[in-house]
């Protein structure tokens, strides 16, 4: 048995028990952040904060729902947003942020992309990164089932008949899901289940991993330098602050951290109080009815450019091109060839790439939503063609990238 | 300078995706409609003044009160909801407060030509049914005068229009097709508070049947409006209450012809139903965004001290 | 090394034990999601057609949606058009339809006409012939006709039936439009 002294302040007793003051340092006073970064460095903070007002706004929100077809909506629509104190502040704060959240883990993404943090040793974060998308992506869907209005439902109807995989018609598996022969209770129950708990549980356990993964390769900065971190963190701790490359992660970085995110709360907020319809679809507002489909019918905005990639295909290569999109940005860092760290408008080609890119996605995410006739119908097929054919040449333009 | 720039990106790009994802793709999908002030401009004018006691009279002669109720004079209707909606297919309303929540114009069209200034042709005398309230033919005098007097007389025993409430126009307008279940309102009146089981059971199978009979007379049984102030939202329910066709071509609601002041009492109504916390919404969220200006002004001036050591 | 390796075999032993364990409990994880029985047996309607009478429209309810059967007189079977009649559940002598009673336009529920022989919507006027096919915008398609299998007189929706993989390969179900008069 390890030897207790007397503990002279509650500090030391818990560090001679939990060594909080090693943690400290390894985790916070001696974590080295590099100096040269700007404020999109701040997003991993923003979705820590994001994520934190989910599980708190959904913990209050857990209190009075009630996961039954008969009751899910008036729960939501009368007990939470006119009975209860303040529900409508969390049901408002949950459902913007559960919007706001893609906003910034799209940003996140493209930051990574751009400033070429995903490869050298940087793989696992960006893999660990889009698992975390994907189990957002999840959360968010699973979520959207709760309030039983007619766009949880007919979503919900929609895309489990994704998995009859087309002409395999599986029906048998689409059945499997819901638990019964069109969302009912048994469908409710589970999503249920998944919202509140499983998801959860796996987006906490991946943002360990996304955090640990962070450790070794240490966070890139503005100009994909590579930084002696050892020799720097001297630098800094025998005074020379000013000249290191590197800060401590608090409260150097965090400071900045937390004026970014006051500056995110504040635009947040604005939307929670002021401008809440693009994050609560009005048509939601009616309660789900298995007989009467509403006129237009379509996911949340962050989903949009990967339903546009279904859509404007025949069925089969529809599901097969929307299965490459789910899975083509995990293979990004083996799909770009070149050994370049830098930031994309030093990358040739690539540069392109990145924005090409980007507005096709965003041209995707536009035509996702307006209905598909005539000129959208063809605008959308050309953006997913180019979608798909920027994927494909990827490793042909960065092959032959030059060093920088 | 090279963070605003940067910004400045981040910021085009969500304001496209915004712009192209809410206003524009939804501009696509719903037409848009004007509100025209409640003028109902295709209506005949009313060219006569009318005489509110010739009015009551000529009231009494044309036989009104043989379906009508008009309880603030002592009249209650002749029939209970249920059989009356056995009969005619739908509750024919109270008049008492008619002159204060529709429009003179509109109701002296309705007197005269009721499927005409209701847009039900449709569903009526064009599809070979007949519509239940017969149009004033007039008791042998002038009849435009006639029209005007009734129309006077139903002004004249309204309350002034400072006096109806939300809700009061909502019951007189909407409430004898449209539940309102957040407001215990049912198509045949208030849903009381019950003793016993069977009161409440006894109550449940006359709401169920006048349900039933007015989804027969309709096609399908009116929605429940309890969240339309958030699913239809303000803009859609005064253009849809103006004119119904027009949002919704060939649907079974008619024209119920409010004034512009009724129709945003309704509205009131509407949101004092489905969105009761949007004062204090509002307001907290004044408190919160002043708490959080000076939030991150402190976070900036922290933020400052600390890095003016590092650069 | 004797050691090592029988202690690896010992721990290979384990682990393939300890994975069995697990599919095991996979399975039952499976299964538990399973469509309950009560699912599953309000899955099939059953209705029996002996009793039908003509040009009568009844509504039964399969799997949370409206069905409609209408047992047709020889004078609208004689006059029908050879799609119209494809369409047609016959059950010894006499002619149904039966589909899914909900408008293909937004999915409302459609009245019969019975003195038009015909199906009109409510909401926004389509208007469908006597075998669910469209006949009138909005509606884009026919009715669907759902899965069925006539044993005797006994109608069983949910189930595929002879007839019904007939319609389906002739492509009459009501997942592409059809002609009406054709």
């Amino acid at each position: 048995m390890a030897h207790f002294e007397k503990a002279h302040s509650l500090e030391e007793w818990l560090d001679q028990r939990l060594a909080i003051k090693t943690l400290r340092r390894v985790l916070a006073e001696e974590y080295w952040i590099p100096k040269n970064i700007n404020f999109l460095w701040a997003m991993g903070m923003v979705l820590a904060v994001t994520f934190g007002i989910l599980v708190v706004s959904g913990i209050f929100l857990l209190c009075y729902y009630q996961p039954n077809i008969d009751l899910a909506f008036d729960s939501v629509n009368y007990t939470i947003m006119q009975e209860v104190e303040f529900g409508w502040l969390w049901r408002h704060m949950h459902a913007v942020a559960a919007s706001v959240v893609f906003l910034i883990i799209y940003i996140h993404m493209f930051t990574g992309i751009y400033y070429g943090s995903y490869k050298k040793g940087r793989e696992m974060i960006w893999i660990s990164g889009m698992l975390l998308f994907v189990s957002f992506s999840a959360e968010a869907f699973s979520g959207y089932m709760l309030p039983w209005g007619q766009m949880s439902y007919w979503a919900g109807m929609v895309i489990t008949n994704l998995f009859s995989l087309g002409s395999l018609e599986l029906n048998g598996l689409v059945e499997w899901l819901r638990g019964d022969y069109v969302p009912g209770q048994a469908f409710l129950n589970r999503f249920f289940m998944l919202h509140v708990f499983l998801m959860p549980l796996i987006i906490m356990a991946l943002i360990g991993l996304h955090f640990g993964a962070l450790r070794i390769p240490h966070v890139n900065n503005q100009d994909g330098e590579e930084i002696d971190f050892e020799e720097e963190a001297k630098k800094y701790l025998a005074g020379n602050k000013k000249e290191a490359k590197v800060i401590r992660f608090a409260n150097d970085f965090l400071s900045k951290d937390m004026f970014v995110v006051s500056i995110f709360l504040i635009f947040f907020f604005y939307l929670v109080f002021w401008h809440f319809d693009f994050a609560m679809d009005p048509i939601n507002f009616d309660p789900a009815d298995g007989l009467k489909t509403p006129p237009h019918i379509y996911p949340e905005w962050y989903f949009l450019w990967s339903y546009e990639i279904l859509r404007p295909f025949p069925k089969d290569p529809g599901l097969i091109a929307f299965g490459f999109s789910q899975v083509i940005f995990f293979l990004l860092p083996f799909l770009d060839r070149s050994p370049n760290v830098a930031p994309a408008n030093r990358r040739g080609l690539f540069a392109a790439w990145f924005w090409i890119l980007l507005v096709d996605m965003i041209v995707l995410t536009v035509m996702g939503k307006v209905p598909p006739m005539g000129m959208f119908s063809t605008i959308g097929l050309v953006a997913a063609w180019v979608f798909i054919i920027l994927w494909v040449a990827l490793p042909f333009i960065t092959k032959n990238e030059k060093a920088v | 300078m090279k963070e605003l720039k940067i910004l400045a990106v981040v910021v085009f790009f969500t304001l496209l995706t915004y712009w192209g994802v809410e206003p524009y793709a939804h501009s696509v999908m719903h037409k848009h409609i004007e509100s025209k002030g409640f003028q109902y401009d295709d209506l005949k004018p009313l060219a006569k003044k009318g005489d509110a006691a010739r009015g009551a009279q000529t009231f009494m002669n044309a036989g009104c009160i043989g379906c009508h109720g008009l309880k603030s004079q002592g009249m209650p209707a002749p029939m209970d909801p249920n059989a009356a909606v056995a009969s005619f297919g739908v509750n024919p309303p109270d008049l008492s407060n008619a002159g204060a929540v529709f429009d003179a114009k509109f109701l002296a069209n309705l007197i005269a030509n009721p499927e005409h200034a209701l847009m039900v042709e449709h569903k009526f005398s064009k599809a070979g049914r007949s519509f239940p309230m017969t149009a004033f033919y007039g008791l042998g005098g002038d009849k435009d005068q006639e029209v005007a007097d009734i129309v006077a007389y139903l002004q004249s025993i309204a309350p002034k229009a400072e006096e109806v409430t939300p809700k009061m126009a909502f019951e007189t307008a909407c409430g004898r097709c449209h539940a309102v279940h957040y407001d215990k309102w049912t198509q045949i009146g208030e849903r009381p508070k019950f003793k016993h089981k069977i009161d409440e059971l006894k109550f449940e199978e006359k709401v169920v049947d006048y349900q039933d009979k007015l989804t027969k007379y309709l096609g399908k049984l009116p929605p429940d409006l309890s969240m339309y102030i958030r699913s239809r939202g303000e803009h859609y329910l005064k253009t849809f209450m103006e004119d119904p066709q027009e949002l919704l071509p060939g649907t079974a609601m008619p024209r119920v012809g409010v004034s512009k002041e009724s129709a945003e009492k309704v509205i009131e109504y509407l949101a004092d139903v489905g969105d009761s916390k949007r004062a204090e919404r509002d307001s907290v969220g004044k408190i919160v965004m002043i708490y959080l200006f000076i939030f991150a002004f402190l976070a900036y001036l922290w933020k400052q001290s600390i890095w003016k050591e590092l650069h | 090394m004797a050691d090592n390796s029988r202690r690896d075999f010992m721990g290979k032993v384990f682990g393939g034990w300890a994975a069995l364990g697990g599919l095991g409990a996979l399975y039952a994880a499976k299964k538990s999601w399973d469509p309950l029985p009560s699912v599953k047996a309000a899955g099939f309607t059953k209705v029996d057609l002996s009793s039908a009478e003509p040009n009568v429209l009844n509504v039964e309810k399969w799997r949370g949606k409206p069905v409609f059967i209408l047992k047709k007189t020889p004078e609208i079977v004689a006059k029908q058009s050879k799609n119209e009649t494809a369409r047609d559940v016959v059950v010894g002598k006499d002619h149904f339809l039966v589909c899914i009673g909900l408008c293909t336009h937004l999915g409302c529920i459609p009245a019969y006409e019975a003195n038009k022989e015909m199906f009109k919507c409510a909401c926004h006027g389509a208007e469908y012939d006597v075998s669910a096919i469209n006949t009138k915008a909005p509606a884009p398609l026919p009715m669907l006709i759902p899965p069925f299998r006539v044993d005797g007189t006994t109608l069983i929706i949910g189930e595929e039936g002879e007839q019904y993989k007939k319609m389906k390969a002739a492509g009459v179900l009501g997942k592409k439009p059809l002609n009406p008069k054709a």
